[in-house]
């Protein structure tokens, strides 16, 4: 909802505090969702994160959150989705060339990140979306790549390897932005087996 | 058969860029010498006629160090950017490829550039590109599959890992001087300076800026890239260009994104008796002011539909401070006498040794 959505950017410091917490929570659940196998707990926290996520930031399911460098605003709103930065299109007062009703999500960005603890992330540069990865919960993601990195688990794809590497900064951040741990069958291509 | 023979004029090895440079362009060298660049916008004709290109690009060449060739700007169809630049950089002109995230995904661009180098461009312009919604067919689907920034760490993936987003390695990396947009004078204003940092964190290393008409907005935009240090790491080229009239000002301010005209602009228009030759004046002065503004290494003119004034508004800045740009040398030869490398090359490499610049590599 665009008036919610608003709501979390000026709420933007509190609401990197509870997706800081949300993190911590699936990262430290890690063992149990190991046990039941993330294939299966893809789609009933997908569900939850989804509808959480769409009130609070009209969240699009690109399975890459973000959020955390980007003062709350979800780049995918953007009609371009661009992901780093306003275009030059801007318009007079901070509104979107593409949709003049809408404020540019990126003006937006950069005055939520002015708030936040770690607002200096919108400075990295990120990786292209991975568009395979649609529908999939970032969450889990988010606690494999951690999981993951905890066991220097050995890394299979060559093209995750060079996005990580070509975009360290950001993967530092934001690991599910450029994820390197090996996704469950159902976290891929969601969006085409529908 | 040999590789050559196919070709009426055989193309050379693909060569190594000169020491501490990204692509050994003309138009990198100029900057690298510290002198002050001059880049001018080619209007693609709708034309499937070659000499067409080669009649836009001739006036141009005279006064430039490079061409840039607009891929589809405003969401208008054109003749393609990699066609242009193909022909010209063959015929010795010295091109600038602008690429835009709005019609192709990370397959297209990243084979493009391939294609684009093995033709002879050196110079690149990465662009996210205007909405379709503003161009002659709105109804085309909007890609976006990179944005501007994204395409430029992927370039410099392509050109400094020799390695496509896949991984997949590639056998001769292309040699690629890398520039970015930049538009100092729409909003967010404050947060502009920390965009253009992140454009040259991602691998920008020269910067185009969008329309500047408002000096007092585009100084205070300079300040702040000085204070952060950003005019030693990336050449800045200010973008100018003359207004036909009030009412096309008035226009491009409401039709066309990312364009700011102050009102008092306007105003000097209506005024003018002649608002065709006020506004080549206007742009004559705004070239002038620009120039002393400490780190900016150049300006970049845009004439739609007044490329005919490109060469007066150039010549009589005095910008070029009697330098003629290589690109003059190639304006009167005949079209594909030349092989894929940029003309003036063979001189120029030589003269580099003896004239290293001051400011080293940036």
């Amino acid at each position: 909802m665009y008036r919610l959505r608003l709501w979390s950017v000026r709420h933007s410091r509190g609401l990197e505090r509870l997706y800081k917490w949300v993190e911590g929570t699936m990262v430290a659940l890690d063992p149990l969702f190991s046990r039941l196998g993330y294939d299966r707990v893809e789609r009933p926290i997908a569900f939850v994160e989804r509808n959480v996520k769409g009130l609070l930031f009209d969240c699009e399911m690109c399975g890459q959150c973000v959020l955390s460098s980007t003062g709350m605003s979800c780049p995918m709103n953007c009609p371009k989705q661009l992901r780093n930065g306003p275009c030059g299109g801007v318009r007079p007062g901070g509104f979107c060339e593409v949709r003049p009703w809408m404020r540019c999500v990126w003006v937006d960005a950069w005055s939520g990140a002015q708030t936040m603890r770690n607002g200096a992330w919108i400075e990295e540069v990120l990786p292209p979306v991975d568009r395979s990865l649609k529908g999939s919960s970032s969450w889990l993601r988010v606690a494999r790549e951690k999981a993951a990195a905890r066991r220097a688990a050995p890394v299979r794809s060559r093209a995750r390897a060079i996005v990580a590497r070509a975009f360290s900064g950001a993967r530092r951040n934001e690991p599910a932005s450029a994820p390197l741990a090996e996704e469950p069958t159902s976290a891929v291509n969601q969006e085409a087996q529908r | 058969m040999s590789g050559s023979s196919e070709f009426t004029h055989p193309f050379q090895a693909y060569e190594a860029p000169p020491l501490g440079h990204s692509s050994g362009s003309r138009l990198e060298r100029v900057l690298r010498q510290g002198r002050f660049a001059v880049t001018a916008e080619l209007n693609p004709p709708d034309s499937a006629n070659a000499e067409d290109v080669f009649e836009a690009a001739r006036p141009l060449a005279e006064v430039v160090d490079a061409i840039n060739a607009t891929d589809a700007s405003g969401a208008n169809c054109h003749m393609s950017s990699i066609g242009i630049c193909s022909l010209l950089t063959r015929a010795g002109y010295g091109t600038i490829y602008q690429i835009s995230c709005r019609d192709r995904n990370r397959i297209a661009i990243q084979g493009d550039v391939l294609g684009a180098a093995a033709m002879g461009v050196k110079n690149v312009l990465c662009l996210t590109g205007d909405g379709v919604g503003v161009g002659d067919q709105p109804g085309a689907k909007p890609v976006f599959d990179l944005d501007s920034i994204s395409l430029l760490r992927a370039l410099k993936t392509m050109r400094d890992e020799g390695a496509f987003l896949s991984g997949r390695k590639i056998s001769s990396p292309p040699h690629l001087f890398l520039g970015a947009a930049e538009n100092p004078c729409v909003p967010p204003l404050e947060w502009r300076p920390e965009r253009l940092r992140k454009k040259i964190e991602a691998g920008a290393e020269y910067i185009q800026t969008n329309y500047i008409f408002d000096m007092p907005v585009f100084e205070a935009f300079m300040a702040r890239v000085r204070d952060l240090g950003l005019d030693k790491k990336v050449f800045i080229l200010a973008g100018v260009g003359p207004l036909a009239s009030a009412r096309a000002a008035r226009w491009m301010r409401s039709n066309v994104p990312g364009i700011h005209i102050p009102e008092h602009v306007i105003e000097r228009l209506e005024k003018a008796e002649k608002p065709g030759e006020e506004g080549k004046r206007l742009a004559i002065e705004l070239i002038q002011q620009i120039r002393e503004i400490k780190g900016v290494a150049g300006v970049h003119v845009m004439a739609y539909r007044r490329e005919h004034q490109v060469s007066d508004i150039i010549l009589e800045s005095g910008v070029l401070k009697g330098r003629r740009p290589e690109g003059s040398r190639r304006a009167r030869t005949t079209p594909g006498a030349r092989s894929g490398r940029e003309a003036g090359d063979e001189v120029s490499s030589a003269s580099m040794e003896t004239q290293p610049s001051d400011e080293g590599v940036r």
